[in-house]
């Protein structure tokens, strides 16, 4: 190897555990350890444990932090109470979507943003450009990614393993809200988010309490899942990857996350996505499902008649829902549920239907 | 750690002969570790013609489409159906319940070409 990719705090948890890594977003990640039907498996019934370090921890904090937020931020910043979490994207002035992300309200001037690890920094460049020019005082951001890890515990049984182990109980928490907690007496910040389709739970802990709070999730039933379960789990919950179902050449309106857009603020790229909202687009994201085993992967063409009209951004088998499942993009004209279309499946062509999305949502318990 | 009644291509498969024109063939314990979660194998029709090294169907796995190249030339005779409800037999059992078809042998002398499975563990090693 001569790379130099970034190694989590779990690293060699990882290895000791048999886990395949693979090089992601900069990043030696796991993508599996015993193997991602099982995993998946975990999280739809169980309890999945992820490690998700790679992603970013950038703290942005000051008096002028939300009016800050507010002007790269798809979403209201300022009317997000302290103690919850929102998900929306961050634009570039085209309306395109440079990342997606979700953010913690700390208090009423500091913030928890968590981009992707491959644009952490893009974003903090981004951030930091606007900051020069708009606002040069009132509003830091500090990257603490690699003095902190990032745990995803995922699933029906989560909540009551959380309930084990911390000192409040972390059922009572709303989806999209955040506490303090003491996870056996190790001080973390709890999230009740997640990238699934499930239940769940986003640990923030200190680096070096990274591999006991690994070991005690798993020794209370959590099962390790690598990068390869929690893109199959994130597709069949209709969740979109960035450089896959968004990029900065596509817009969250394109993308059908309009409920994570504000139209009555102003902020880097609104224009393009008030006018997208308002006259429409021309392509759009679909759900493809097409039955059998043979999954539609990134990149194939979708055809309507044997002629391109769109291409596919995600695709696998679902284990979930025992059928092949892709998103991709086609003119809006052919976008409608139910409509019949097909993929270039290497040489073959193949029936699939349009399909409204999520795929998989999980059951009220 | 690879059984010595059958020989290994260079793309991971083993072919075994059963007596002087029928083989077994399917995937290594290699290739299947290196696929992951297998669910779903497209093997040839029952009486196809398949040639040396020329590709001959395909598996998927969740994350990864992999082509199948013929280890032998010959003619179709069995394909393994329980593949296509069970293809998680090629990641438990790929060189028993996992086999993916028989095949009758029109040139034996293509053995030659293979590795025995000692010059096959030598070639796993050299790849890691």
């Amino acid at each position: 190897m001569t790379t130099s990719n970034l190694r989590t705090p779990l690293y060699s948890a990882h290895v000791a555990l048999g886990a395949r890594i693979v090089p992601f977003g900069g990043w030696d990640m796991p993508v599996q350890y015993t193997g991602i039907l099982g995993e998946v498996a975990a999280v739809r019934t169980g309890t999945g444990l992820f490690d998700v370090s790679h992603m970013g921890r950038l703290y942005i904090s000051g008096p002028r932090a939300t009016e800050f937020l507010d002007w790269v931020l798809t979403g209201s910043v300022e009317s997000l109470r302290v103690g919850r979490a929102r998900y929306c994207m961050i634009c570039n002035e085209k309306g395109g979507v440079i990342d997606d992300t979700i953010f913690y309200r700390l208090a009423e001037d500091r913030y928890l943003l968590i981009p992707n690890a491959g644009n952490r920094d893009t974003v903090v460049a981004w951030f930091q450009r606007w900051l020069d020019e708009k606002l040069p005082t009132g509003c830091e951001i500090e990257d603490r990614t690699e003095a902190t890890a990032l745990l995803a515990l995922q699933g029906p049984a989560a909540a009551e393993a959380m309930d084990r182990l911390c000192s409040e109980p972390p059922s009572s928490m709303r989806p999209f809200s955040w506490q303090e907690n003491q996870f056996q007496g190790t001080p973390v910040l709890l999230g009740r988010t997640g990238y699934t389709g499930e239940d769940g739970f986003e640990i923030v802990a200190d680096a070096d309490q990274a591999a006991s709070l690994w070991q005690t999730l798993t020794e209370h039933g959590a099962t390790p899942c690598g990068l390869g379960a929690r893109d199959v789990l994130r597709l069949e919950a209709g969740l979109p990857l960035h450089g896959h179902e968004i990029d900065e050449n596509t817009t969250p309106i394109e993308a059908g996350l309009e409920r994570f857009v504000r139209f009555d603020k102003e902020y880097v790229g609104s224009d393009v996505l008030r006018g997208q909202h308002e006259k429409g687009v021309a392509r759009k994201l679909i759900g493809l499902k097409m039955p059998g085993r043979s999954a539609p992967r990134a990149e194939y063409a979708i055809l309507d008649q044997g002629q391109p009209v769109g291409r596919v951004t995600s695709g696998s088998y679902s284990p979930t829902l025992d059928t092949s499942i892709a998103m991709g993009y086609v003119g809006a004209s052919r976008a409608e549920a139910g409509t019949m279309l097909e993929v270039d499946i290497r040489g073959r062509t193949a029936p699939v239907e349009v399909t409204p999305l999520p795929f998989y949502t999980r059951p009220r318990r | 750690m690879s059984p010595d009644d059958r020989k290994y291509s260079k793309e991971h498969e083993w072919v075994k002969m059963e007596d002087a024109t029928q083989a077994l063939a399917g995937i290594t314990v290699y290739a299947q570790d290196q696929l992951g979660d297998i669910v779903y194998v497209d093997l040839p029709k029952t009486g196809a013609t398949i040639r040396f090294m020329e590709k001959m169907g395909e598996v998927e796995s969740v994350k990864a489409v992999s082509d199948l190249f013929s280890p032998i030339t010959g003619e179709v005779t069995e394909v393994n159906e329980r593949l296509l409800d069970h293809p998680e037999l090629v990641n438990e059992d790929p060189l028993g319940e996992g086999w993916m078809m028989r095949v009758t042998v029109s040139d034996a002398a293509e053995l030659d070409q293979l590795m025995s499975a000692e010059e096959y563990e030598a070639f796993l090693s050299g790849l890691s």
